[in-house]
C-alpha cells in the first residue's frame, strides 16, 4: 500500500536508551494499532544518509517527530533534510507530566515504560487528527 | 585521535519500517547488556547528523561495525559518511537466509522465533567483535 498521502510518523529509537524505546513503542502504537490509515512510518536512517525516495515522501507528507531525549534526533533530521515538519514530540516531555512511569528496559519495556508509550501514543493520534482535520 | 583498542563500536540501524530492523536493534541491545557489556558501546545513528563533532568522532574512537536490517545498510553508509569507516558490517537480512525456519515478521514486540532469530545475530556481531578484539581463539561466542 502507497504511503504518499499519510502523516508521517518517525522515531528516534534512540538505542542507547529505555527513552528512545519508549518513543518507537508509541509510534508503533500510532501506525499500527490507533491509526493505520492516516499514519505511516519510515526508516528514519534512510533520512540520515539521505536516500532520495524518502527524502522525496517526507518533503511533500507532513512529518510528525517523535524522540527519546533532548537531542531530538528525529525532529532534526527532518528539519535538515527540508521535510515538512507538522508536530515534534519528546518522551522526556511526557515523562515530567507523569513522574510516576518511568521507564525501564531497551529489549523490553518495563509496564511503567509501556503506560508512558501509550501516553505519548494518544498525544500523537490527537496531533494527527487534527492536522487532518485542518488539510 | 587516537582509536581506543579494548573497546568496539556498535552502530545499529534499528530501522523502524522493517521487522530485520527491529532485529538488528535487539541483536545489538543483546551484545550491548549480555554477551559483551566490558567489550562494546554504542551511540544512537541520527545522532551522527543531529550531533556534534564529539559524536562524530564515535568511529575515529572505536573500531566500529555496523549492524544493518537490509541491504540499504544505512548503519554502515551513515557511519562512513559522517564518522569514519566500520571496520565490519553485518547485515540481518543477509544471516536470516541461514535460518530459513525462522521468520522475522513484527516490527514491535518480538515473538519467541523473533528473539531466538535476534540472538543468532547478536552472536555473530559477539563473534565481529572477539575478531576486531583478536580474541578470536581465546572465546567462544556464547557469552
Ligand atoms: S533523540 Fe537522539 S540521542 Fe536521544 S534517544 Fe533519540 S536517537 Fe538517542
Ligand atoms: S538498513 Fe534497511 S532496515 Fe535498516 S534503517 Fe536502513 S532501510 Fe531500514
Amino acid at each position: 500500500m502507497s504511503k504518499s498521502g499519510k502523516i508521517f510518523v518517525i522515531s528516534c529509537s534512540g538505542i542507547g536508551k529505555a527513552l528512545g524505546t519508549v518513543g518507537r513503542t508509541a509510534m508503533y502504537e500510532v501506525v499500527e494499532k490507533l491509526r493505520p490509515n492516516e499514519a505511516t512510518t519510515v526508516c528514519l536512517p534512510l533520512i540520515t544518509i539521505g536516500d532520495e525516495t524518502v527524502l522525496k515522501l517526507v518533503r511533500t507528507n507532513s512529518c510528525i517527530s517523535v524522540d527519546g531525549c533532548p537531542f531530538q534526533c528525529a525532529r532534526k533530521n527532518i528539519e535538515a533534510s527540508k521535510g515538512k515538519l507538522v508536530a515534534s514530540f519528546m518522551v522526556t516531555d511526557v515523562l515530567r507530566e507523569n513522574r510516576g512511569l518511568k521507564p525501564e528496559g531497551v529489549i523490553e519495556l518495563n509496564p511503567k515504560g509501556l503506560k508512558l508509550a501509550s501516553r505519548l501514543a494518544e498525544k500523537i493520534v490527537r496531533q494527527i487528527d487534527e492536522t487532518n482535520k485542518n488539510r | 585521535m587516537a582509536i581506543a583498542k579494548d573497546k568496539v563500536g556498535i552502530v545499529s540501524c534499528s530501522g523502524e519500517d522493517l521487522p530485520e530492523g527491529t532485529i538488528s536493534r535487539i541483536a545489538t541491545r543483546m551484545v550491548l547488556e549480555k554477551l559483551r557489556p566490558d567489550d562494546t558501546v554504542t551511540i544512537c545513528l541520527p545522532l551522527f547528523l543531529a550531533g556534534s563533532e564529539d559524536e562524530r568522532a564515535f568511529a575515529k574512537v572505536f573500531p566500529t561495525i555496523a549492524v544493518d536490517g537490509c541491504d540499504k545498510r544505512c548503519a554502515e553508509v551513515g557511519t562512513k559518511k559522517y564518522s569514519g569507516k566500520p571496520v565490519a558490517t553485518i547485515v540481518v537480512s543477509e544471516i536470516i537466509k541461514k535460518y530459513p525456519r525462522l521468520k522475522a515478521k513484527s516490527r514491535d514486540k518480538l515473538s519467541a522465533e523473533e528473539k531466538e532469530l535476534a540472538l543468532k545475530v547478536a552472536k555473530e556481531i559477539a563473534a565481529k567483535v572477539d575478531e576486531v578484539l583478536g580474541r578470536k581463539k581465546l572465546r567462544g561466542v556464547t557469552g
